[in-house]
């Protein structure tokens, strides 16, 4: 029976893809169009000659080529890949978009020069910098990686305690909670210089700005989660026994977790945007210390470059975040 | 559901415990904004040990006012109440609360919600066999593993009421444990209620705004007044358990209920 339903199926598909609809089922129409513009950013990479010597144009045009063939080649297996093919097929639009933007990208910058050096790079500028600089760059994501780390962490870990201690204690939030609400909208950079009095080394002075920055959007979500934690909870609570460590850690703690997450969101963010500066406090190493070496030389590929790692860096700690946030609050299906 | 000689254990280990219950003389005022807001005024009451009262009254006239002053989670303006002649102060697991929301801990897993009272205690180690059991006699084996959000309506006040029994209470308050149900639920629930009541002879106090569901769980129904709330009236229901609702005897008594309320029929 099912071999029958086969053969036909089988018979259907061959008549079907005489006709027009039968050609989309068995190609993926965007994939060819994303290979076309990747191939066409690759030609005019490597065809047209650079208004200013970039670099690297020839690995960028190989890149591309490489990508364009691989795009004609899922444009065909694509439809058989079931799950993945969907995956793929999904990003076709933004997959077009990329090739006709790196096109527009080498036409603009380095084939007609309309977007002049020093102040812009075609993307084979970009490439040139990751593959003359990959040792310095790997340091600088090494040095930045553990100031974050440092920083962020710290900041979180004392943020998240003195969120729960506003939002739970009534003497607490008396005291601190006018206090947070002064030194939340300043900067975290503005305490640059009580920073350089009270700490030993700058690296120390640099840690305390990342954590301040990350610290304090925890602190002020944390307690006000805390705070808004339905009363009732605790009144089952006391009325099975619990005493004070209990309400706190077993339903102060979990209930507040979905606003903990929005301040660890902005955290991050925040704890990213200071880190450049941060990294300003007579720092050997670090992305932000190369951002900032670079400018003054007008090394401004680099510069972009460099951009790209933190942006990529942020938006994979992002990604951490939200996996992280997806596991602990589950529960929450319900709600959303 | 028919809970299991097993599941009954959880709630039979000391049938002695059963509390009485005795509020003297109780007045209870809200602070609101300043201005005195008086809720319950010179309530007289005694409740004898394995009792079932039911508490009626117009919306907003104390009743829940004063399951909350006897669980000990509020302290009345005055006067006094007292569990087996100590004078309540504080919220004991003796005496547990069950509210009109299930308040299930949303982020805990039914089984772990069921725990909450023996974990606070420190007992759970030794004790787990209670939330099993307490979880069959509820008929929510099938459940343990999941969270709140995935029950129904009526599943989550059982599972309200397992966690309440877990913890074999002398006392139960229920504040309109049924009051959001859907009618069908409702019924089917009311029968567990007192088939459980049966079994286990708890003292209760119910309170309720179906005059139907007073008269077929309770053995005495005490109406108050317009708030502030004062006893208008009490009835005792001489009628031999398992009730069925439409026992003459009871609607008669329904009747007389509802035209204390103002409401003739």
């Amino acid at each position: 029976m099912s071999q029958v339903s086969e053969t036909l199926d089988a018979g259907a598909r061959a008549r079907s893809s005489l006709s027009w609809p039968g050609v989309q089922q068995a190609i993926w129409i965007n994939g060819l169009w994303a290979a076309a513009a990747w191939a066409a950013a690759a030609l005019i990479t490597a065809g047209l000659p650079d208004v200013v010597p970039w670099g690297s144009a020839g690995l960028f045009a190989a890149l591309a080529g490489a990508g364009a063939v691989i795009l004609a080649i899922f444009a065909f297996a694509v439809p058989r890949l079931g799950r993945f093919g969907e995956g793929v097929a999904h990003y076709g639009p933004w997959l077009i978009a990329v090739g006709v933007w790196f096109a527009l990208w080498e036409l603009t910058t380095a084939k007609f020069g309309w977007l002049p050096k020093p102040f812009f790079s075609p993307p084979h500028g970009l490439l040139h910098v990751y593959v003359a600089e990959a040792p310095r760059l790997l340091i600088c994501i090494g040095y930045s990686l553990r100031l974050w780390t440092l920083g962020f962490v710290s900041g979180i870990v004392v943020g998240y305690a003195a969120g729960v201690a506003l939002g739970w204690s009534k003497q607490f939030s008396y005291w601190g909670m006018p206090v947070l609400k002064l030194i939340g909208p300043v900067p975290a950079t503005a305490w640059i210089p009580c920073t350089f009095f009270f700490f030993p080394t700058t690296f120390a002075a640099s840690v305390f700005i990342v954590a301040l920055s990350s610290g304090i959007p925890v602190a002020i979500l944390t307690s006000s989660g805390i705070a808004s934690v339905n009363r009732s909870y605790y009144d089952v609570g006391k009325n099975l026994g619990a005493n004070s460590w209990y309400l706190i850690s077993k339903i102060a703690v979990p209930a507040s977790l979905p606003h903990v997450f929005v301040g660890l969101f902005m955290g991050l963010y925040y704890s990213f945007a200071v880190l450049v500066v941060a990294e300003m406090l007579g720092a050997k190493y670090g992305l932000g210390w190369y951002i900032q070496f670079q400018t003054a030389y007008s090394g401004y590929a680099n510069v972009y470059a460099t951009l790209v790692i933190m942006a990529l860096i942020c938006a994979g700690l992002v990604k951490l975040l939200f996996v992280a946030r997806d596991r602990l609050l589950g529960w929450q299906k319900g709600f959303i | 559901m028919a809970p299991g000689e097993a599941a009954l254990r959880v709630v039979r280990q000391e049938a002695a415990r059963n509390v009485a219950v005795g509020v003297h003389g109780v007045s209870h005022a809200y602070d609101l904004a300043g201005l005195q807001l008086p809720v319950l005024d010179s309530i007289e009451l005694s409740v004898a040990a394995g009792e079932f009262i039911a508490l009626l009254g117009p919306s907003g006239c104390g009743k829940s006012t004063l399951l909350r002053l006897i669980s000990g989670l509020d302290v009345p303006s005055a006067g006094a109440i007292t569990a087996d002649g100590v004078r309540i102060e504080r919220p004991d697991p003796s005496r547990i609360l069950v509210f009109q929301d299930p308040t299930l801990f949303p982020w805990a897993t039914v089984w772990n919600n069921v725990a909450t009272g023996l974990d606070a205690r420190g007992t759970l180690a030794k004790e787990r066999w209670r939330v099993d059991a307490a979880l069959d006699l509820v008929g929510l084996c099938s459940f343990a593993n999941a969270y709140p959000h995935q029950l129904s309506g009526g599943m989550a006040q059982r599972a309200a009421l397992a966690r309440a029994l877990v913890n074999d209470p002398g006392l139960l308050l229920l504040d309109e444990p049924l009051g959001k149900l859907d009618s069908l639920t409702r019924l089917s629930l009311q029968t567990e209620l007192m088939a459980l009541w049966q079994a286990t002879r708890f003292t209760a106090i119910l309170v309720t705004h179906d005059v139907e569901e007073a008269v077929v769980l309770a053995s005495r129904v005490i109406v108050l007044s317009d708030r502030p709330g004062r006893i208008e009236a009490e009835f005792a229901v001489d009628r031999p358990y398992p009730r069925h609702r439409d026992d003459p005897d009871l609607v008669a008594l329904r009747r007389r209920i509802l035209a204390t309320l103002g409401l003739d029929t």
